[in-house]
């Protein structure tokens, strides 16, 4: 199997609290793999570290690797502004910008160089195809972003994440801030990216846990207790905290 | 008393004390036109606002050359304020390490809280020397003034626009870098823009502390009542006027500087209702989606 | 249209950019500052400090001035205090929203905006000659309360609606009434905050000068009575500048200036630092 991105021996500090320990994980490429886990449990602090966005904490530290393609993102010869171009990631909160729906999508075409505005156009019109959400918008795209609703707004994030064309797109919790029917929409719409994208998608959401990914890592107090196909760990978990865990028994 | 009666004095008292301030203005606004009126109508409006002459020994009191030289020194430090300032303040909120955050707004406060006394002997002693020789002329002139304002409101500008860029949400900045933006394009295409209205406020704020400045202003600009023909040559600023002329006033020339006061209430006025308006428009238009 | 600076490197130069601008801006005060000190530090001792001027100011010291300076300064504050914390009180803890309250926070908006010679022109019409109060420590001092209230106001209402809501209820829940929980709780949680807003409109007092220049009269003995002429520091400072008078002792009066600025920008930091670690739990 093709591996995507290679986490090994990840540990994270902020400060003195070691929040990532020992993480070992890897993530094959055009699946769903979700992470799941009580909260705190490390699973956001671990795919902001896919796309080192940790970075912008002061205390963040880390020791261990992250390969992306075989290639270490912490090197020091990386840039981490073209390591985040490949590395896409939709928030927990949809956050888009105070701009029009247009200039949101278009806003990491122009500023990756792209000033054309036939192909500014051209693209941002698959993204938003490509994120289900042109039918409602391909009147209102002057308009800004801030009147859509939540659930157009997450799918808007989406969008904009990728018109710029990336390999990994990391989903922090995308769901957690909607209603039913826009999750919905979100999950139908992370079944049809899977083809072209990988998806690393952090839930705490147990069922959406088993309708979207292939493959699942279950976190606990900063450690992988089980990792493998989402199948296996929903049926027949391996470890006791697991099963405790997926039965609703805490968390 | 009850404890009702008490609760009510209480308030009413609280009441009293907030409405104080419209009190105040209202008596300030009362006593300059009251005393600044006579000489508008004896003078005449127009002759008043765009003479071109103030000779109070002849008579002659128009203001126009100094409605100039105020607007050309505000303008001129703002030229020079504007750029550093924001920029300073976009260092301070998004560049700099804490420690040198610690460092600078402490400088900052400091700035601001020099007396304007001791920018204007500073610029007495130091900077008009330093132009003469350098450009000629007797020192004292717009420029020379217009330097010692920019230092003079660059600390409003840099702590109201760094306010205004540090309540911009971690969200915008963190989805912007998380498309792969550089730094720059992220402060410059996401978090500079929703900050305007801020930056504006800080700019008007500016604005209006340097149309307000008097006595550093006296000991730069050299004081010649004319529309300068350079901007290194001396003016003399509506304040300046007062506070020069004042000490020895009487009669008319005395109600005529009051009438200068009147202007340069007129020009703050305008000044504060640029500032509601813009901060208005500015935050529809930005953030505000369908408004 | 093509780029014409690669993104990475525009980054390297705005970044430079961003810190030159930085370094000038603690450059210049360095400059002001440490020159004035420079000049200024070797004029002050104690007899600088403690003597009458001779001479006009030619020689002798200052200490007319600073006694003129801490009048004022005293007259302002006890004056605007209580109306700056009392409005400010009204403005967070009373008020609803409403016309009267948009046109408080109007007024205290335009107040803090209008010029200060503007309020020496008031002070000069209405202290000095219709209440005939002369030139005198009590005109001036009235004066400066004025250009003091606003900045009191504003940092007081800061402070007290930065506490949390919850305090008040939990007092309100008790059976206590408004002006108890107003005066039990409210006040002393913002204390620091109302300090800072009362050290600041001092700090306003302290440096104004234009606005006392035709009100405060421009004696060089030390005023007792609240009617008696004086000279506060940066008067005496603006004085002894335009009219040649010394620049030694101009050199020493605008030290001891920034001096007191430097000892109030201190403390309300360390207040400041000290309410924010308290707020966070130590």
């Amino acid at each position: 199997m093709e591996y995507r991105i290679e986490a090994e021996d990840l540990n994270v500090y902020f400060d003195e609290l070691h929040i990532l320990k020992d993480v070992s994980l890897k993530i094959p490429k055009n699946t769903v793999t979700a992470l799941i886990g009580p909260s705190g449990c490390g699973k956001s602090t671990f795919i902001r570290t896919l796309n080192r966005m940790n970075d912008l904490i002061s205390t963040f530290r880390r020791e261990g690797t992250v390969l992306l393609d075989g290639e270490d993102i912490y090197h020091p010869k990386v840039d981490v502004v073209d390591l985040r171009k490949r590395v896409g990631m939709v928030f927990q909160k949809p956050n888009p910008f105070p701009k029009s729906i247009f200039d949101n999508v278009a806003y990491g075409l122009r500023v990756h160089g792209i000033t054309d505005k036939d192909v500014l156009e051209q693209k941002v019109e698959e993204a938003l195809k490509g994120a289900a959400l042109w039918n409602e918008v391909e009147h209102i795209l002057d308009k800004s972003a801030m009147g859509l609703s939540g659930g157009q707004q997450q799918r808007l994030c989406i969008a904009r994440t990728i018109a710029v064309e990336p390999e990994v797109i990391l989903m922090d919790e995308p769901c957690s801030a909607l209603d039913p029917i826009s999750t919905t929409k979100i999950e139908d719409l992370i079944h049809k990216l899977k083809r072209d994208y990988t998806i690393i998608i952090v839930t705490h959401n147990m069922q959406q846990a088993t309708r979207v990914s292939k493959y699942a890592a279950f976190f606990l107090h900063g450690e992988i207790v089980e990792s493998g196909l989402t199948d296996q760990i929903f049926l027949e978990p391996c470890d006791q905290r697991t099963e405790d865990y997926i039965t609703g028994r805490f968390g | 008393m009850s404890r009702w009666t008490e609760e009510f004095f209480i308030e009413k008292g609280l009441l009293l004390t907030a409405v104080s301030s419209i009190i105040i203005i209202a008596l300030i606004i009362i006593f300059i036109f009251m005393e600044g009126l006579p000489a508008i109508q004896a003078y005449g409006f127009f002759n008043f606002i765009f003479g071109m002459d103030w000779a109070p020994s002849s008579g002659q009191y128009g203001v126009f050359p100094m409605i100039i030289g105020s607007l050309g020194i505000t303008v001129l430090s703002l030229l020079m304020a504007v750029p550093l300032g924001i920029l300073c303040a976009i260092f301070l909120s998004e560049v700099a390490s804490s420690k040198m955050r610690r460092i600078l707004n402490p400088t900052i406060q400091t700035l601001a809280g020099i007396p304007s006394v001791v920018y204007g002997f500073f610029g007495l002693i130091l900077l008009v020397p330093f132009m003469r020789v350098q450009f000629g002329g007797t020192g004292f002139s717009m420029f020379t003034a217009s330097i010692i304002l920019t230092v003079m409101i660059l600390p409003i500008i840099v702590s109201v626009s760094e306010d205004a860029l540090r309540s911009i949400p971690q969200e915008y900045k963190e989805a912007s870098l998380a498309l792969g933006a550089t730094h720059w394009q992220t402060i410059k295409n996401v978090i500079f823009p929703a900050a305007i209205p801020g930056v504006i406020t800080s700019v008007i704020l500016g604005m209006g502390r340097a149309i307000g400045e008097t006595l550093a202003i006296i000991m730069v600009a050299g004081n010649v009542v004319q529309i300068p023909g350079s901007i290194l040559d001396p003016v003399r600023a509506l304040t300046s006027n007062i506070a020069i002329e004042m000490g020895y006033a009487t009669g008319i020339h005395y109600n005529a500087l009051f009438a200068t006061g009147i202007v340069l209430i007129f020009m703050i006025i305008v000044l504060l209702i640029l500032a509601n308006y813009l901060h208005y428009k500015k935050k529809v238009t930005i953030g505000g989606g369908y408004l | 249209m093509h780029r014409i600076i690669p993104p990475k490197i525009a980054q390297k130069i705005m970044n430079g950019v961003f810190w030159a601008s930085g370094i000038i801006t603690l450059l210049v005060l360095l400059v002001v500052i440490g020159y004035v000190l420079y000049k200024g530090l070797p004029v002050i001792n104690l007899e600088f400090l403690f003597t009458d001027p001779i001479d006009s100011g030619r020689s002798g010291g200052i200490f007319p001035m600073i006694v003129s300076s801490l009048y004022v300064t005293f007259i302002a504050v006890l004056v605007a205090a209580p109306l700056g914390v009392g409005a400010a009180l009204y403005l967070a803890e009373y008020a609803g929203e409403n016309r009267t309250v948009r046109l408080i926070r109007f007024g205290a908006e335009t107040l803090s905006s209008i010029p200060s010679i503007i309020f020496g022109l008031f002070g000069l019409a209405f202290f000095v000659i219709y209440l005939q109060m002369g030139w005198s420590v009590l005109s001036g001092g009235l004066t400066l309360a004025l250009m003091a209230l606003p900045t009191i106001l504003a940092a007081s209402e800061v402070s007290i609606e930065s506490i949390n809501k919850s305090y008040a209820e939990g007092s309100l829940a008790l059976g206590a009434t408004k002006w108890q929980t107003v005066s039990k709780v409210v006040i002393p949680a913002a204390l620091p905050g109302i300090t800072t807003g009362i050290i600041l409109g001092m700090a306003r007092a302290i440096a104004e000068a234009a606005a006392i220049l035709y009100t405060v009269g421009a004696a060089l003995l030390i005023p007792i009575s609240l009617l008696d002429p004086a000279r506060p520091l940066p008067l005496h400072l603006y004085i002894l500048a335009t009219e040649g008078i010394s620049m030694d002792n101009a050199w020493g009066t605008a030290a001891v200036l920034v001096i007191l600025i430097l000892i109030i920008t201190v403390t309300t930091n360390t207040l400041v630092d000290r309410y924010q670690k308290k707020m966070m739990g130590r």
